[in-house]
C-alpha cells in the first residue's frame, strides 16, 4: 500500500510544517484567539465545550444527536476536505455501520463494545472494497460512483428483508448495559448517553488529529493540492486517497452505531444518497478542510432543523436556501469564514 | 417462460430506456459544455411532471401539458443558469454540483406546499388508454408506444440540431475547446445559457411523458437522478452517443431482470456499471482523463 521510505521522507518534512499557527501574535481579536484556540493543538478546549454542551442546548438528546453527525462530518471531512475527493456514497458507511451494530445486538451477542467494533470494522470493509472500486476515478467521476455503489448496497438492505427489517427498518434494538472489567452501567438517560457518544467522539478527535498533523496527513493535503506534484515526489498518491477514503468509512461507520444505539432503530433511509447529501451539506456548511468545522456545520443544521420543524412542516426549505446562499457567498463555510477573517486582520 | 412475456418485457424496457435517454441527454450536454453535474436534473424532472399535472387540471388537455411542460421547465433552467450557476464560473467544479444539490431540495418542497406529499393520479391521455393490437398476439400498451417514438423524435431533432445547425457546430466546438470558440469571437456564456435551457427543458419533457407510467410524487426525481448518472457514467461523461445506447441498455437491463428475478431490478444496473467501468473505466464512449 503505502511506500514506508516515502513517509519516512514526509515525516522529515512533515515536522516543520503546520506551525503559522502557533506563532505569537499581538493585539488578537476575539475570533483570532477564537480560532487559534480550536485550531487543532488546543483539543483540551474543544472537550472542555463538549463537556458543557449538553447544558447550552435546549435539551439533551439534540447534543447527543449532534455530535453523533458531527462524528459523521467529521469522519466525511477526511474525504472530502482533507483529501479533496467529493464522495456522495457516504450514506452505505454509516448505514452498514448502524445496521451492523444492530443486528449484532439483537441476534449475536449483547456486547456494546463488540457492536460498536463490527459497525466500525464493517464500514471499514466496506470502503476498502468501494474505495477499490472508486479510486482510480477522480473528480466527478468519482462522486457518482460513489453514489452509484452506494445506492446498490441501499437496494441490497431494502431487499435483505430478513436480515434488515427492509422498509420497515431494524426494529427494537436492545438497551444493553455498557460492561467494563465486570461493572456494568445503565447508559440510556440522556445525559449517560451523551457522554458514552463523547468518549468516541474524543477518541476519534484525537486519533484524527494525530493523523492529520503526521506525516501522513501533510501527504494527504499535497496529493489534495496537486495530485500530479505528489506523484512525481514518490508518493503513491491513489493509495494515500484510498486509505483516507477507508479512514473516513471507519469513522462514518462508528457514528452510525452509536446513531443505532441512540435511537433504538435503523431506518432503511440511513443508507439512502440523501443521508449522503445532508452530511456533505453540513461540512460545507461548517467549513470543509477545517478541523472542527464539520462540527459546528452539523450543530447548526440540526438545531436549524430542530426549531424549523417546530414552526412549519416545509423546513427543509429554509436549510436548502441557507444552503445555496452559504455555497454562492461562503464557500468556505461558517467556520472557514471566521477562520479566514480572523487571519486576514492578523495579516493587515 | 412465455416468449411473448419476454417480447412484451423488451418492449416496456425499450419505453423506459427512452426515458432514461432524454434525461441523460439533458445531464449529458450540460456537463459536457458547462462541466456542471446537474443534481437539480431529477428535481426538474419531477417538476416537469408536476407542470403537466397543473396544466391538466386546468385545461383537461394532456398535449398541452406536454407541450407546456418542456417550456416552463426550460425557462425555468434559464433562469437558474443565470441566477445560481453564472456566478460559481471559475469556481471549483464541486461548487455548481452542491449548489444544484441544494437545490434540488428547495424545489421539492416546493411541490409539497402545493400538491402535498401523495402520489398524484396521471392517466394517460384517452386516446392512448387502449392497447394496440399487433399480429393479433401482442398487446402494446400503446401509450409506451407513443413514450418510445415522440422520444426517438426529439433525439432525432437534436442530432439534427447539433450536426446540421450553426448553433449546434458551436456546442460541439464549445465541448472539444471552449476557450478557442471564445478566441473567436463567440460568447459562450450565452452558449451555455442556451444549453442549460435545453438540458432542463429535456428534464422537464422527460417528467411528463414518465408520468402515467411512474407514479408522481415530489421525491420521485430523488431516485431517477441516480439511476441517470449510472446511465451517463456508463456511456462516457459527455458522449451523446453514449447515453442514448446506455440508456437503452440499462431500460433493457432493468426490465427483462424484473421477469427473471424481480428483487434484482433495481440493482442489475448498478452491477452492469460496476462490469462496465471495470472493463471501460471511462465508459463506452468516454473519452479518458477527461475532466479527472
Amino acid at each position: 500500500m503505502i511506500n514506508k521510505a516515502s513517509i519516512k521522507e514526509a515525516m522529515g518534512k512533515g515536522s516543520s510544517g503546520g506551525g503559522d499557527l502557533q506563532e505569537p501574535m499581538r493585539n488578537q481579536s476575539i475570533w483570532q484567539k477564537l480560532a487559534v484556540l480550536v485550531s487543532g493543538k488546543s483539543l483540551f478546549f474543544i472537550f472542555a465545550f463538549f463537556v458543557i454542551f449538553p447544558f447550552i442546548v435546549p435539551y439533551k438528546a439534540l447534543a447527543t444527536q449532534i455530535i453523533i453527525w458531527g462524528l459523521f462530518a467529521l469522519g466525511y471531512n477526511v474525504c472530502l476536505g482533507y483529501a479533496g475527493m467529493l464522495s456522495f456514497g457516504h450514506a452505505a458507511f454509516f448505514g452498514i455501520g448502524a445496521y451492523t451494530t444492530g443486528i449484532i445486538l439483537i441476534r449475536l451477542w449483547g456486547n456494546l463494545w463488540f457492536s460498536l467494533f463490527s459497525g466500525f470494522a464493517s464500514a471499514l470493509v466496506l470502503a476498502f472494497i468501494l474505495g477499490f472500486l472508486s479510486i482510480k476515478r477522480r473528480g466527478i467521476y468519482f462522486g457518482m460512483l460513489t453514489l452509484a455503489f452506494a445506492q446498490l448496497v441501499y437496494f441490497i438492505g431494502f431487499q435483505w428483508v430478513d436480515l434488515t427489517g427492509g422498509d420497515n427498518g431494524l426494529r427494537s434494538i436492545p438497551a444493553v448495559p455498557l460492561s467494563f472489567f465486570g461493572f456494568s452501567i445503565d447508559i440510556y438517560s440522556p445525559l449517560r448517553f451523551y457522554f458514552f457518544v463523547l468518549i468516541f467522539v474524543g477518541l476519534s478527535l484525537l486519533m484524527l488529529n494525530l493523523l492529520l498533523e503526521s506525516p501522513f496527513g501533510h501527504v494527504l493535503q499535497a496529493v489534495r493540492e496537486n495530485d500530479r506534484r505528489a506523484k512525481s515526489c514518490g508518493y503513491e498518491t491513489s493509495s494515500v486517497r484510498w486509505l483516507a477514503f477507508i479512514i473516513s468509512g471507519g469513522i462514518s461507520g462508528l457514528a452510525g452505531g452509536l446513531y443505532a444505539l441512540y435511537l433504538h432503530f435503523v431506518g432503511i433511509e440511513s443508507l439512502y444518497w440523501t443521508t449522503s447529501g445532508q452530511v456533505v451539506m453540513m461540512t460545507l456548511l461548517g467549513g470543509m478542510g477545517t478541523f472542527i468545522g464539520p462540527f459546528i456545520g452539523a450543530g447548526v443544521f440540526l438545531f436549524l432543523e430542530d426549531v424549523l420543524s417546530r414552526l412549519t412542516t416545509n423546513w427543509m426549505i429554509f436549510l436548502g436556501v441557507i444552503f445555496v446562499l452559504c455555497v454562492l457567498f461562503f464557500p468556505t463555510g461558517i467556520w472557514g469564514t471566521i477562520k479566514d477573517h480572523a487571519m486576514r486582520k492578523e495579516k493587515g | 417462460m412465455e416468449w411473448t412475456a419476454v417480447i412484451m418485457q423488451l418492449f416496456t424496457g425499450l419505453s423506459l430506456g427512452m426515458l432514461y435517454v432524454l434525461l441523460a441527454l439533458g445531464l449529458s450536454i450540460i456537463f459536457g459544455l458547462l462541466t456542471v453535474v446537474n443534481f437539480a436534473h431529477g428535481a426538474m424532472y419531477m417538476w416537469g411532471a408536476y407542470a403537466g399535472v397543473a396544466m391538466i387540471s386546468v385545461t383537461g388537455n394532456f398535449w398541452l401539458g406536454l407541450m407546456a411542460a418542456p417550456l416552463l421547465i426550460g425557462c425555468y433552467g434559464l433562469i437558474v443558469e443565470k441566477a445560481l450557476i453564472r456566478p460559481l464560473q471559475g469556481r471549483d467544479i464541486n461548487y455548481p454540483l452542491l449548489l444544484t444539490f441544494g437545490l434540488q431540495f428547495i424545489m421539492i418542497e416546493i411541490v409539497r406546499m402545493f400538491w402535498g406529499t401523495s402520489d398524484q393520479p396521471f392517466p394517460p391521455p384517452e386516446a392512448l388508454s387502449a392497447p394496440l393490437g399487433l399480429f393479433g398476439a401482442f398487446y402494446f400498451p400503446s401509450y409506451r408506444l407513443f413514450v418510445i417514438c415522440i422520444t426517438s423524435v426529439v433525439c432525432l431533432l437534436l442530432w439534427v440540431f447539433l450536426e446540421k445547425t450553426n448553433l449546434g457546430l458551436i456546442i460541439r466546438a464549445g465541448t472539444r475547446d471552449p476557450l478557442m470558440v471564445r478566441a473567436l469571437g463567440i460568447d459562450m456564456t450565452r452558449i451555455w445559457w442556451i444549453v442549460f435551457g435545453i438540458g432542463s427543458g429535456l428534464a422537464g419533457m422527460a417528467g411528463i411523458l414518465a408520468s402515467p407510467i411512474r407514479s408522481v410524487f415530489p421525491e420521485m426525481g430523488l431516485a431517477m437522478l441516480v439511476e441517470c448518472f449510472v446511465v451517463v457514467v456508463v456511456g462516457g461523461m459527455g458522449s451523446l452517443k453514449g447515453a442514448i445506447l446506455s440508456g437503452i441498455i440499462m431500460g433493457e437491463a432493468s426490465c427483462l431482470t424484473a421477469l427473471i428475478y424481480p428483487q434484482m431490478s433495481d440493482i442489475v444496473i448498478f452491477l452492469v456499471m460496476a462490469v462496465v467501468l471495470l472493463i471501460r473505466p471511462s465508459g463506452l464512449f468516454g473519452k479518458a482523463g477527461l475532466l479527472e
